[in-house]
């Protein structure tokens, strides 16, 4: 399966990645490269596989409800770039 | 033309556990800002996340008390999306494989019909954090606290047709999760919260329309208010030969209407996929059968139990299982008052108004099950008259002070003394000579009239009983 370069550029969208307009041939080439191994893969018959969720053959183990952290905020929000009354601040979200 | 309204419900509870589904941080509410937000929750590089038991207790509990198959093997998935308040840039949910499936709820509505409804599955997720949009020079202040807190986001089927159903669907959902123990659901808090899916078709037609999602409506009335309100917006749209666009929308309380979602991104596209920090949660039969063991009796079980051991009817017997704690105070009061009939009639008749009025929750009720109790028991010996013991339950409202107590201080005590009721009794007979005479006519219902008389006289506290017979005695 070959991708298009509309959709290589709604994938570098939905991933916030900017690609120049250079790279985007390149990308495309690759990317179709992955799918066609990908519809190789598809053509092996797995109707008796069940589908793995997980590469380990482990179950996930649970832990008890109880609360471990403590507050840590002032050494945490000295790690964000800026922080008011509490709160992180990032640029505004909404129009 | 005839439509037909379909909608269903999405509702994310938020499960009442004391740390947050993949970490060890608090999720009390109303915390300082980000004082419950720790390195997992800032999704800073290197951590992983470790499952909350309980939150997955809680999620079988609530499967067992709906019939739902429990999912055997349950998994993980990333839904991606880029927000601030979910810093990971994707959420953690449950796509393909949910810890609990398909199931049904049944509910009554008021006037008595029962409607069973599908439920599609309830999975388990992580809640996100909060944007703040004001007062931050141009900017958003993000509080993490709650990014994290588990989430049980029950989906039923399209099922119900009206906004009434949809609203006794939410209630009867609310109920059995106060029940269970496994959240405050408490909608003005956003501890409950309900998006509603709506389209309308020709009345007849078997497809569904195009359908639209109502989100942020925080209270029982807004459901019935924001669905009734997009029902009406759709007919006029296609009735004006328009289409429906499928698409978000948001409900404005205080505009009593619905308002597109403006969007740029033309579609969601969550590209889901297996969460490859967490292995599958296999549940096994004994982990199961212990839940089981231990759900508490559920508000159907409850009522027949009500109507077979206190021979109550269905309305009553439904208004007081209709809450967990109003059934324990129901319960509370007929073993203080012996009398179950009269419990169930002040329960769901003086306190229900009470609460209403103020709008308070049983547990805020100035009237505790212990005092109604005592009042009732006091109608029963007699102490007082069922007129009277209201003006005791007034007097509950202001003062602290036991029954008893209160019928003494005011001199409420039913008089029961013959002596002094026939004093009034003459008395009775001596101002109304007419009715008097009237009744030894064979005017019966002249009675009536005259021991009304005499309880005015007593303000009350004559018994009543004894009036009636000694007016008779006298009027032979």
């Amino acid at each position: 399966m070959a991708l298009s370069k509309a959709e290589v550029e709604q994938i570098a969208h939905l991933a916030r990645l900017q690609l120049s307009d250079a790279d985007i041939d390149d990308v495309t080439n690759r990317v179709s490269d992955i799918l066609k191994l990908i519809d190789q893969m598809q053509s092996v018959d797995t109707d008796d596989v069940e589908p793995l969720a997980h590469p380990h053959d482990a179950v996930q183990r649970l832990r008890a409800d109880e609360v471990t952290e403590t507050n840590n905020r002032d050494a945490l929000q000295e790690l964000a770039p800026e922080s008011q009354d509490g709160l992180y601040l990032v640029p505004k979200v909404i129009e | 033309m005839e439509w037909e309204t379909v909608i269903g419900l999405e509702v994310h509870v938020q499960l009442s556990t004391q740390s947050k589904l993949f970490s060890g941080s608090a999720t009390r509410f109303g915390a300082e800002p980000n004082t419950q937000a720790n390195i997992f929750d800032l999704a800073l590089p290197g951590t992983l996340p470790v499952l909350n038991k309980d939150a997955v207790k809680m999620a079988v509990r609530f499967g067992l008390a709906i019939d739902a198959e429990i999912g055997r093997r349950s998994v993980f998935d990333r839904k991606n999306y880029f927000y601030p308040d979910l810093p990971k840039g994707y959420q953690v949910s449950q796509l393909d494989f949910p810890t609990v499936g398909k199931g049904e709820l049944t509910f009554t509505m008021d006037d008595g019909t029962e409607k069973t409804v599908g439920i599609t599955r309830a999975h388990m997720e992580e809640d996100a954090g909060k944007s703040l949009h004001e007062d931050f020079q141009g900017m958003t202040g993000i509080d993490l606290n709650r990014a994290g807190t588990p989430l049980l986001e029950i989906v039923s089927e399209p099922d119900l047709r009206s906004a009434k159903e949809a609203v006794a669907y939410l209630k009867k959902l609310h109920s059995i999760i106060r029940y269970l123990d496994i959240s405050d659901a408490i909608m003005a808090q956003g501890s409950m919260r309900c998006d509603a899916n709506v389209s309308i078709r020709p009345k007849g037609e078997t497809e569904f329309g195009t359908r639209t999602e109502i989100k942020n409506i925080n209270s029982f009335r807004f459901v019935e208010r924001a669905i009734n309100y997009e029902v009406q917006r759709q007919q006029d749209v296609i009735e004006d030969g328009g289409r429906i666009v499928q698409e978000t929308r948001l409900y404005d309380a205080d505009r009593d209407e619905t308002r597109s979602m403006r969007s740029k991104e033309v579609a969601n596209d969550y590209r889901y996929f297996p969460e490859p920090d967490l292995l599958p949660i296999v549940i096994d039969e004994d982990f199961i059968e212990a839940i089981r063991a231990d759900l508490p009796e559920l508000p159907d079980e409850k009522k027949q139990r009500f109507m077979a051991e206190f021979k109550l009817g269905e309305y009553d017997a439904g208004v007081l299982v209709s809450s967990r704690e109003l059934a324990e105070y129901f319960e509370a009061v007929v073993k203080i008052s012996g009398d179950a009939k009269l419990a169930s009639n002040w329960v769901t008749g003086e306190l229900q108004a009470l609460l209403n009025k103020n709008n308070w929750e049983v547990s805020e009720s100035p009237v505790q099950a212990e005092r109604l109790g005592t009042l009732i028991a006091r109608i029963k010996d007699e102490t007082i008259s069922g007129k009277i013991a209201k003006t005791v339950f007034e007097a509950m409202l202001d003062s602290e002070a036991g029954v008893d107590e209160i019928i003494e201080e005011k001199g409420l005590k039913q008089v029961t003394d013959t002596g002094a009721i026939e004093s009034l009794v003459d008395d009775v007979i001596d101002n109304n000579p007419e009715q008097v005479q009237q009744f030894k006519e064979g005017k019966e219902q002249v009675l009536g009239y005259l021991v009304g008389q005499a309880m005015k006289l007593s303000q009350g506290k004559a018994n009543p009983g004894q009036v009636n017979q000694l007016l008779r005695e006298k009027m032979k």
